[in-house]
């Protein structure tokens, strides 16, 4: 290509071309986009309040119904409305209304990207009664398997997080352990293959459970009031 | 209806063993039947809408700023793809977690977009990325289907094999990928070559 034709080509009678091209179709993707988020927003909303609520009752085996707590001044106490984004507490109670266990949500960095999960504590025998991964972006088909591997999912019918003698912190941290070589109620039996999955599972597990333990055992009886 | 330009991308041209673009979400999302068949359909969308709008604007858009607009154009419908997926099921947006948001760099639907949608009118565009999309669809079930049969023992998560069956975990990790891939690749040029030795018998 010689002199001319590339002054030709690159010359500034375009530009307008170029400006109006980007800009209109700037627009016009930034309108699609909006559109579309306006009109997904409750459906996708109603859709995470169930996954949520479907979570709450498989982290509590058992349960037929739910009340919602939060802590405010210290104090635990039954929400009412929607709350200004508070720590939740979902208290859940079977056939006879009594408490089974008390869930809330917990999250950590995994593998890729933080990894959301729901925790159930039952706060009398001072045990872990299940786990449900919210959102996690690990790994399809190796990291995903801290929500699907049953083997994995057997840690949690009764993790133990006993609190020490004087109520403040756990007694046993909980620890990871290469798949197969658990041997106390307090550790988490990895997967293999997932390894650093569920060793962060394990960290969000500690963290949570030595935060909200305390509080959950000192408040034990405030949950039952249903 | 032009229906050559619907069926090359299927078996002759088809992006994946023949072109062999796109080969990250090939690789990456195949360990299932699954997510192979979500992603290539989320792809098909994103492919056939962003064809149809480049080719509806391809007078309009100055050939400078061509691939400017087109990713623009292309990462629009993936944002559009990632809520109506969420939308439809959280679950499958689960399960496909980062890689939806990679579909904006697979060189399939850039390079449909270029050489294809820009030239040529919509209608026929539409036909072209609607072929590319289930022939992309077609390849990434080919190779998920094996890696999950021969790498979880499951097929769409029904089990296939007996329990007895120790899974080829290799399978589903990252170097299955190459070797299944690899695989097809190895038996699409078989085919080809026994094809053009035939047609060089019959024309002898």
């Amino acid at each position: 290509m010689n002199q001319p034709e590339l002054e030709q080509m690159t010359a500034a009678p375009n530009s307008w071309h170029m400006i109006r091209a980007l800009a209109g179709i700037g627009l016009m993707c930034a309108l699609l986009i909006v559109s579309t988020y306006e009109l997904t927003f409750d459906i996708i909303k109603q859709n995470k309040a169930e996954v949520l609520e479907r979570a709450i009752f498989k982290v509590l085996p058992g349960a037929e119904s739910k009340a919602i707590f939060i802590v405010k001044d210290g104090q635990v106490e039954k929400l009412i409305g929607d709350g200004n984004g508070e720590t939740r507490y979902y208290a859940g109670f079977d056939a006879n209304d009594d408490l089974v266990g008390v869930a809330l949500e917990a999250g950590g960095q995994g593998f890729q990207d933080v990894i959301h999960i729901l925790l159930g504590f039952n706060p009398e025998k001072q045990i872990i009664i299940g786990m449900q991964v919210l959102e996690s972006k690990e790994t399809p088909g190796l990291g995903d398997k801290i929500e699907k591997d049953p083997a994995f999912q057997k840690n949690f019918e009764a993790l133990d997080v006993a609190l020490s003698d004087d109520g403040s912190s756990l007694k046993n941290e909980i620890v990871f352990k290469k798949n197969g070589t658990k041997s106390n109620p307090w550790e988490l039996d990895g997967i293999t293959g997932a390894t650093i999955s569920s060793k962060a599972i394990a960290a969000i597990l500690q963290a949570s459970a030595s935060q909200n333990m305390p509080v959950l055992y000192k408040n034990r009886e405030k949950f039952k009031q249903q | 209806m032009d229906t050559n330009t619907f069926i090359k991308g299927l078996w002759k041209d088809n992006p994946v063993f023949v072109q062999v673009l796109g080969m990250c979400p090939t690789l990456a999302v195949t360990n299932s039947a699954t997510n192979a068949m979500a992603m290539g359909l989320a792809t098909a969308f994103v492919l056939i809408m962003s064809s149809t709008l480049v080719s509806l604007l391809r007078n309009f858009i100055p050939k400078q700023v061509r691939i400017a607009t087109f990713i623009l154009i292309i990462a629009t419908f993936v944002t559009v793809a990632e809520y109506l997926i969420q939308a439809i099921s959280i679950d499958i947006h689960k399960a496909l977690g980062a890689f939806i948001a990679l579909i904006v760099v697979n060189c399939v639907i850039l390079g449909r977009a270029e050489a294809f949608a820009s030239k040529n009118s919509v209608g026929k565009s539409i036909l072209d990325a609607a072929g590319m999309g289930v022939g992309f669809t077609f390849a990434l079930l080919c190779l998920g289907a094996v890696r999950e049969i021969l790498g979880s023992g499951t097929f769409f998560e029904y089990q296939v094999f007996g329990h007895g069956y120790e899974p080829w975990v290799l399978m589903i990790l990252p170097g299955g990928g190459f070797f299944t891939l690899g695989a097809w690749l190895l038996l699409f040029n078989y085919m080809k070559e026994r094809k053009a030795a035939k047609m060089q018998e019959i024309s002898a």
